[in-house]
């Protein structure tokens, strides 16, 4: 058997690749290979090593040097020097005090990495690594016992659902399995298309076997002999690896004819979306994989029942799947020893906004939101203050400071206006305006609108409409009340999560920051000085006349002598802030 | 012929490829779509034909899904990202910088064919953005002043 005496692994994160990791691992395989050491080092991919902000990155061990912004130029000296010589070149080394996974660093305090273990410890491409992990061992313990034993022993962990509506997974695959049709089909959900949140993607693409084998333990539980994973098209990489690990785990055997000497049959295979949020809702993508428009109907029947071709389906999202082999293989009381009452086990959340240290983690449920943002995530940026937290995406809700000791779980987010969604957090800090915040969120769902039904298509164009106008200044009175009246309707009368949550985001904001819509519409003043149709830009006294913004201002809309205080004419200047930019002395003010 | 490629060849060899049967139809489409850069009149008629599918329900399909086009793009597509989390890291600049360098409105084909200007929706790489996508290419951490660079790499 070959010995490597080093291994190298480079890092394929799409942010990585961006900069040109395959070219410098094509680099080092040439030059392995020219100096005869190809024998002697292999070089292996795997997902994010470090923050990839200086990517190319590269993991040599067994030193376990991590070298970093490499060029295929510097190749041939880093081989020469480390792998001929012997002597780690430092200056390509990563400094200590620059190690800043913005997605996935070592684990942050308060942290629990169970759906996240493997990310960024194995190779993907490479099913070994998995199984050394312990992979594949709680299929084997599963494939041993009787499905109802699997089913009982998920029911008892408490696992819930994690692609957002939390329904208990032991109870939806028990639906499925009591249908007495067949053949009984499996989904993934892998078409996670909320703005910020990719914390599938880093699981499908670290440890894609994970997802693998809680499908086929969750196949034999159900009785499904086919299976699809149904990823969006903006994840190349997972697709890739995905297909990568299918086709390993057909090798082993362990997709495929008769698994693990079983009796029991599974196969699965990738589709691959086209670009539409809407097809993350279960009616929508099982008409994507069906090859038609993705478009929700309405339930009941539910996929349990009538799913892909018309027969039972159990759709779970790619989480929900990555947890099983877990709880298979530590048990049910180990995981529902995690998490709260009603909500077991961790959570994963992409934390992005105004944070110190944004990224994925992954906690306990029944974390509050105080030691989320602030232990977890480094508190708020610049030392600003707290103001709100979006949860849930942009069908969720926003909540404030009178909530930062809510427990993150189900019920309690449900019951504050927000929902637990598929995980993305957005910590915003006093400079944020809510109505542009809602307008935001209601811009992408109006867009993402499949059409279909009229509440959402129509309803959700008026709800932009209204808030387009209170941004711009023209509020008028009874806009808060048109909006009151149009959310109720739409949540009511939509025909599917997406438009029944669309006014989600106006509904939090209307709750808990009433008075900001009131000072659009009434005073005609943004408090938080966002929106551009309610301020001003003014020098202040303290301006020394040096000129600078004058010279930058695009539409010269400032004038002033050289050493006297300057001035804006509000009737040139389109507020594009770059006055306050290049100030060097604070002397820009904006007003409201 | 459509970019220099054999429209019935393209849609032959994609139907082939995955099999002539109607829940093929969406990877058909994307790889028509990706050989031609768009899906032309005679490929609907053709894939229409070859899997036994009405146009009209061929049609719907095509429209409903951003990354399928039944219109003619440029050369390259550009597309960048809009959302929130490269919005507030300096995306609203990179794609001013992309429309002051194009002069064309989202969703239009410069005049010599060259490129066309659309949005996506998140790629999930909120770490590197702001975040623009040329065809397969991905380029994170984009500041307004190396747009211009970027574009004359395609030609």
């Amino acid at each position: 058997m070959s010995y490597f005496r080093s291994h190298i692994l480079v890092c394929i994160d799409p942010a990585c690749l961006a900069k040109g990791a395959h070219e410098v691992e094509d680099a080092l395989q040439d030059e392995l290979v020219a100096q005869g050491l190809i024998d002697e080092i292999q070089v292996l991919e795997t997902s994010r090593i470090g923050g990839c902000s200086n990517g190319p990155e590269l993991m040599v061990y067994p030193e376990g040097l991590h070298y970093v912004g490499l060029t295929p130029d510097d190749v041939p000296y880093l081989v020469e020097e480390h792998f001929l010589k012997g002597r780690p070149v430092k200056k390509f080394m990563e400094q200590i005090a620059v190690v800043t996974d913005e997605e996935l660093g070592p684990p942050k305090p308060k942290e629990v990495r169970v759906v996240l273990r493997n990310c960024g410890q194995i190779d993907p491409n490479n099913i070994e690594d998995y199984i050394a992990e312990d992979g594949y061992e709680a299929l084997a313990k599963a494939l041993a016992m009787t499905p109802e034993a699997v089913i009982d022993e998920v029911s008892r962990s408490g696992l819930r659902g994690r692609g957002g509506a939390g329904f208990p997974a032991a109870k939806k695959w028990q639906l499925c399995r009591n249908v007495n049709d067949s053949p009984k089909y499996l989904t993934c959900n892998a078409d996670e298309g909320d703005p910020g949140a990719f914390m599938n993607r880093r699981v499908l693409e670290g440890d894609p076997h994970s997802v693998i084998e809680g499908m086929i333990i969750a196949a034999f539980a159900i009785g499904a002999s086919y299976g699809y994973v149904y990823c969006r098209a903006e994840y190349p990489l997972a697709v890739k690896t995905l297909n990568i690990a299918i086709q390993q785990a057909r090798e082993f055997g362990l997709l495929g004819e008769n698994i693990l000497g079983s009796g029991f049959s599974f196969d699965l295979e990738v589709r691959v979306g086209a670009g539409a949020f809407v097809c993350g809702e279960e009616t929508a993508l099982i008409a994507s994989i069906e090859g038609k428009r993705g478009e929700p109907r309405p339930r009941p029947p539910f996929p349990a029942v009538k799913g892909v071709w018309g027969k039972p389906t159990n759709n779970n999202n790619v989480e929900t799947y990555a947890v099983v082999p877990q709880i298979m293989l530590k048990g049910a009381d180990w995981y529902a020893s995690m998490g709260t009452a009603k909500s077991k086990g961790t959570k994963t959340f992409a934390i992005g906004g105004d944070v110190n240290n944004a990224g994925l983690i992954e906690v306990p449920i029944g974390m509050t939101i105080r030691e989320v943002v602030y232990d977890v995530a480094g508190g708020i940026r610049d030392g600003k203050g707290f103001k709100a937290v979006q949860i849930g995406g942009p069908m969720g809700g926003c909540l404030t400071t009178a909530h930062l000791d809510l427990p993150i779980d189900y019920e309690s987010l449900t019951a504050a206006g927000a929902m637990m969604g598929s995980g993305g957090l957005v910590v915003m800090d006093e400079e944020t305006c809510m109505v542009d915040i809602a307008r935001f969120f209601m811009e992408f769902t109006q867009d993402e609108s499949c059409g279909k039904c009229t509440p959402c298509r129509v309803g959700t164009k008026r709800m932009l409409e209204i808030l387009e106008r209170i941004c711009n200044g023209e509020g008028k009175d009874g806009d808060i009340e048109r909006l009151e009246l149009l959310s109720q309707q739409i949540v009511k009368t939509s025909l599917c999560g997406l438009g029944q949550g669309a006014p989600n985001p106006v509904i939090s904001t209307l709750k808990l920051f009433r008075h900001e819509y009131e000072a659009h519409i009434y005073e005609k003043r943004c408090p938080a000085k966002v929106c551009r149709a309610l301020i001003h830009y003014q020098i202040e006294d303290n301006c020394t006349g040096c000129m600078v913004c004058a010279r930058n201002c695009p539409v010269e809309a400032i004038s002033g002598q050289r050493r006297a205080v300057h001035v804006i004419d509000p009737n040139v200047c389109i507020k594009c802030g770059i006055c306050m930019q290049v100030c060097n002395f604070n002397a820009v003010a904006v007003t409201s | 012929m459509k970019n220099g490629k054999d429209v019935m060849q393209v849609v032959r060899s994609a139907v082939t490829q995955h099999g002539a049967t109607r829940d093929e139809l969406i990877p058909i489409l994307t790889d028509v779509n990706h050989e031609l850069g768009y899906i032309p009149q005679e490929a609907v008629t053709e894939v229409s034909r070859l899997i036994g599918m009405p146009k009209s329900q061929l049609y719907s399909v095509a429209s409903f899904y951003e990354m399928l086009s039944l219109h003619p793009r440029g050369r390259h597509v550009i597309k960048f990202c809009e959302n929130a989390p490269c919005h507030v890291v300096g995306g609203r600049q990179v794609w001013q910088a992309l429309r002051d360098e194009l002069q064309v409105l989202p969703g239009e084909t410069t005049p010599d064919d060259r490129f066309t200007l659309m949005t996506t929706s998140c790629l999930g790489i909120c770490a590197v953005g702001p975040v623009v996508v040329i065809d397969d290419d991905v380029y994170g951490n984009i500041e307004p002043s190396q747009v211009a660079g970027i574009l004359a790499r395609y030609k």
